[in-house]
């Protein structure tokens, strides 16, 4: 394991972000205040409690997770999409470095810089409403198994995407569709039967509801589903992480 | 002595991208770098020079054939292959936002060797980039970039030195300090391997000469010899008077009467220390021949190739 290549990967991609830091965490702490401000004061006050938490303090798990998987995704994305895009991959191309090692540098940067605004987001959402956390170690858990997850899957959008627009299309067209109908802001018992069942289909959900359990105690599934779901889709990350440098497809000719 | 680079039918057909089909752009190469030389692969645009190298740096992924980095072979042990090379690619990539110390230095890291401020700061000296070292890439010259990527693959003390094309639109100071580093660096032990379409730069660089074109290696020579093949020129005259054959004063230069009778050909080889030319200008003179106008003029690399190619079917 040539560890030093995983932390020089990894060093280098922090030092990327903290140059632009103010920025990384200003739009997502902007937003989320938004989104308190919004659903939590103004719409929130005429939703009744769910599950016996004030709505504001429910949807703070779920704005988490919305933060987690949309930086992740853009994090990891971009950080293997600009070498691509600047042709210096081939320096990693040329180096003694194995897959993994690579995925572990960048992944690793890339989760690492989304579960810190995740927690900056904790902090912020602490700010506006009550939030305890009764299981702090799982609620962890979720937030680690989360931002590798999805960083895995941005490292495999940013491998695929041949420009910038498909770059930013899947976010837009799938991160977060899948993220606000995956129970962000609402419990899934609150749809019509027939939606809760076409919302099973959706992976989101898992991490919300578990996530959220993490901190109430409330879950619209069971916890070890949540958790079963969250380990098969990091599976399936892995094993097309695995195909695509076994092909060295769109990386190598 | 065992090859530092051994290469055995290399092939490689890049796969077709529409509209374009399938192009085979190696053709089964065999070829053994030895170690601690300087070797030169000359070849015109589009032969294959650089799908060569980056076969075998790993950049490319190659159709047949195996390539043995110091007896390692370089799929299997990727490892100790790539770790003993260093590679300055031909086109310039480099990251415009980050200074020229911190991606000089992850160069380093990513070949898995301690961090080593000194021998850096050698490098960056040694590349006169010391004082640019806290200047983000973006803003340096072509010249200075081309640098920065000398440094970077010379960051991990590599064995061997792949330079692609490394004079392409490069200014004249950076051409001569890239040449000294080069002949310190093979001093020091170092092979290097270069790409070129210049003749002279294979003669003024090379101990040895591979030719490439369209996607095969011609010949592979000592540059010495190599060069007694390929350095041929030709001076021609352009007479005042038509003249109907040679003088018989001037039987004893290898002399051609182009058709016309008006151009006298003269060719020479350009690695004797006597040409001869001045001794024919001077029969010339005493035949009473007069010129209006004389012109040399190099075979060119096409006209080597179709001749080198020529000779060997
Ligand atoms: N990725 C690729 N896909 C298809 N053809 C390619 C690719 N890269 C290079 N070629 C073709 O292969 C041939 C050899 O290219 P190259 O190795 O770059 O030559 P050289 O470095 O000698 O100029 C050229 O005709 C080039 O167009
Ligand atoms: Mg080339």
């Amino acid at each position: 394991m040539n560890l030093i290549a995983i932390r020089s990967i990894y060093v280098f991609e922090m030092s990327r972000w903290f140059r632009t830091v103010l920025q990384s965490i200003l739009s997502p702490v902007i937003s989320t205040t938004l989104y308190f401000v919004v659903f939590g004061a103004a719409i929130g006050s005429r939703f009744s409690d769910v599950g016996g938490i004030g709505y504001g303090s429910f949807i703070v798990p779920g704005l988490i997770m919305l933060m987690l998987l949309t930086q992740s995704v853009a994090n990891a994305s971009f950080g293997i999409y600009f070498p691509r895009f600047t042709g210096t991959i081939y320096e990693l191309l040329s180096a003694p470095v194995s897959y993994l090692e690579i995925v572990l540098g960048y992944v690793g940067a890339a989760a690492t810089k989304s579960i810190i605004l995740g927690l900056i987001i904790l902090a912020t959402a602490g700010l506006f409403v009550p939030v305890h956390i009764l299981h702090p170690f799982w609620m962890i858990g979720f937030l680690v198994l989360t931002a590798a997850t999805f960083s895995l899957l941005g490292f495999i959008i940013g491998v695929w995407a041949d420009g910038f627009e498909k770059l930013q299309l899947v976010p837009l067209l799938v991160i977060t569709p899948l993220t606000f109908l995956g129970g962000t802001f609402y419990s899934v018992q609150m749809l019509p039967p027939a939606w809760q069942k076409v919302a099973l289909v959706n992976p989101v959900l898992y991490l919300v509801s578990g996530f959220r359990w993490s901190f109430y105690g409330i879950a619209d599934l069971s916890v070890a589903v949540s958790l079963g779901m969250t380990l098969a889709f990091l599976a399936v990350c892995l094993a097309v992480i695995a195909w695509i440098f076994k092909t060295g497809y769109r990386l190598k000719t | 002595m065992q090859s530092i680079i051994a290469i055995a039918g290399l092939a490689k057909t890049y796969a077709p991208r529409p509209p374009m089909g399938a192009f085979e752009a190696l053709k089964s190469i065999d070829l053994d770098v030895r170690r601690g030389e300087i070797f030169a692969l000359l070849g015109p645009n589009g032969a294959g020079k650089t799908t060569l190298i980056n076969i075998v740096c790993g950049i490319v992924t190659a159709t047949s054939g195996t390539v043995l980095v110091d007896g390692h072979d370089n799929v299997a042990e990727f490892r100790a292959a790539r770790s003993r090379i260093g590679l300055v690619p031909q086109e310039l990539h480099t990251d415009a936002f980050e200074t020229v110390w911190k991606t000089v230095s992850f160069s380093r890291g990513l070949w898995g060797k301690p961090a080593n401020p000194a021998f850096i700061e050698k490098i960056l000296k040694d590349l006169s980039l010391w004082e640019k070292k806290d200047n983000r890439i973006m803003t340096l010259s072509g010249g200075m970039k081309r640098r920065v990527m000398i440094a970077k693959a010379l960051a991990h003390e590599p064995q061997i030195l792949f330079l692609d094309e490394p004079t392409a639109g490069v200014d004249v100071e950076l051409r001569r300090d890239m040449w000294a580093l080069v002949r310190r660096l093979r001093d020091s032990g170092v092979t290097i391997v270069l790409t070129t379409h210049y003749i002279q730069e294979a003669e003024e660089m090379a101990d040895r000469v591979g030719v490439i074109s369209a996607g095969a290696l011609i010949v592979v020579e000592d540059k010495t010899t190599l060069m007694r093949k390929l350095g041929r020129k030709q001076l021609t005259l352009h007479l005042h008077q038509r003249i109907e054959s040679i003088p018989a004063a001037l039987g004893a230069h290898a002399l051609e009467l182009r058709p016309g009778g008006q151009d006298l050909v003269y060719t020479y080889d350009t690695n004797t220390d006597r040409s001869g030319i001045a001794a024919l200008l001077q029969d010339v003179g005493a035949a009473g021949i007069r010129f209006t106008d004389l012109q040399t003029k190099e075979s060119s690399l096409e006209e080597i190739f179709v001749s080198l190619v020529s000779k060997r079917s």
